[in-house]
């Protein structure tokens, strides 16, 4: 049995197991897919304090070796619940396995909001990306849309209208929530045309994408679009269902707790972006890893 | 055996011919999930029965990855007797990509 089990192996999650590896306790990490987290997604960290300009995919290697380092090592498993037997903790994972240890730590993130409309699944790679950085190029000098009105869009927007023939943002409001710089940024562009107070109702296209249907929300009228991309940024969801009978979720299902990473079941932490919180960034993941673990060093 | 680096002089000898099926990569270099897909790629290959895995850099070879439709990668295909059999979009754990060419 080892002392702790950490769920998700994210800058969260690892930064947790480097704090409890080093104190001295052992360590069980489970990742369900790949290690990193959403972080591998960013191509260029400038806000995370001594380490500008690199990018998301070495910090997550990076992370990952400094963790290794001290011995941590990854199951790649799915959890699928948490039973509390008091002293002891149990995690059942996807592959039918049980491990107990004596505190656990949820460190799952967070992944993107999908917009939960027809279609949208099975035509992802096929039109539909959530990952403009990703995908751009292979719309070059193609139309594409942008729906969402945050950070993450108006980037994703500003990205693309330097590749694209045109670029719709798509927001459901008529005010931005993105940085002010950026959206100044993006009005100026001369191939960007902004579709507000509206959402996107319908994918159209055969076997990919061919364009989407808008509608607005103010007066219900709608308006097709033509368009080959659809990048969708409508922000990130967590993902702790599995975990509601052993800890309090809020209405949006993140992990209830305070700053002390304290969930109401003693011996179970949550740390990173799928806690509750005003404030998900890298450095506020890293500091959660840190409190969560040397929390539940103190408790073992 | 090591990942074949494929491109259009040897994609129809290596894959469009090739007795066994053969996973195939979609990537580049700018893409993190991509690179952080590739080990794991690697690591099935290792261990390949009875299939091929190669790459393709989709920045090196775009006519490649026009002629299959990519528009999202990292993507997988699984190939047999000369078609596409799977496809996968994004970052998936290695058992899930072992289970798309056993499923191919």
């Amino acid at each position: 049995m080892k002392d702790i089990t950490i769920i998700g192996a994210g800058p969260a999650g690892l930064t947790a197991a480097i704090y409890a590896l080093r104190s001295g306790k052992s360590v069980l990490l489970l990742e369900a897919k790949t290690y990193g987290g959403q972080i591998v997604n960013t191509p260029e960290i400038d806000n995370y304090p001594a380490m500008p300009h690199v990018s998301g995919f070495e910090f997550a290697q990076k992370l990952y070796e400094q963790a290794a380092s001290f011995g941590a090592e990854i199951f790649y498993e799915a959890a699928s619940s948490i039973e509390d037997r008091g002293g002891i903790k149990v995690v059942k994972t996807t592959k039918n396995n049980s491990y107990e240890s004596k505190a656990v730590i949820i460190a799952t993130g967070a992944k993107n909001r999908p917009m939960g409309i027809d279609r949208e699944e099975e035509l992802i790679g096929h039109g539909v990306s959530y990952c403009a950085t990703c995908d751009g190029m292979f719309f070059r000098r193609k139309d594409v849309a942008v729906f969402g009105g945050g950070n993450t869009a108006v980037e994703d927007a500003l990205f693309l209208s330097q590749y694209c023939n045109k670029v719709y943002v798509i927001h459901r409001r008529d005010q931005f929530r993105a940085d002010a710089a950026d959206v100044e940024k993006l009005k100026a562009r001369e191939n960007v045309e902004f579709v507000l107070d509206s959402i996107v109702t319908k994918l159209l296209g055969d076997e990919k994408l061919g364009a989407v249907e808008v509608t607005n929300k103010k007066d219900g009228s709608k308006r097709e679009i033509n368009v080959a991309g659809l990048f969708v940024a409508i922000g990130q969801m967590p993902d702790n269902g599995a975990f509601a009978n052993a800890v309090e979720l809020d209405e949006k299902g993140y992990v209830s707790a305070g700053e002390n990473c304290r969930t109401k079941t003693d011996g179970i932490y949550v740390a990173g972006d799928c806690r509750t919180k005003e404030v998900r960034q890298l450095t506020t993941a890293a500091a959660d890893g840190a409190v969560a673990a040397l929390a539940a060093c103190a408790n073992i | 055996m090591a990942a074949i680096v494929l491109t259009a002089d040897n994609f129809e000898k290596e894959v469009l011919k090739s007795d066994v099926p053969v996973l195939v990569d979609f990537w580049a270099e700018w893409c993190g999930p991509c690179k952080m897909l590739s080990p794991v790629v690697d690591r099935v290959g290792e261990n390949a029965d009875g299939f091929k895995v190669g790459k393709v850099n989709v920045d090196d070879e775009y006519d490649l990855a026009e002629r299959y439709g990519i528009s999202s990668i990292p993507c997988l295909i699984v190939f047999k007797d000369g078609k596409e059999a799977k496809r996968s979009v994004g970052v998936i754990p290695q058992d899930a990509v072992e289970a798309l060419v056993k499923d191919a």
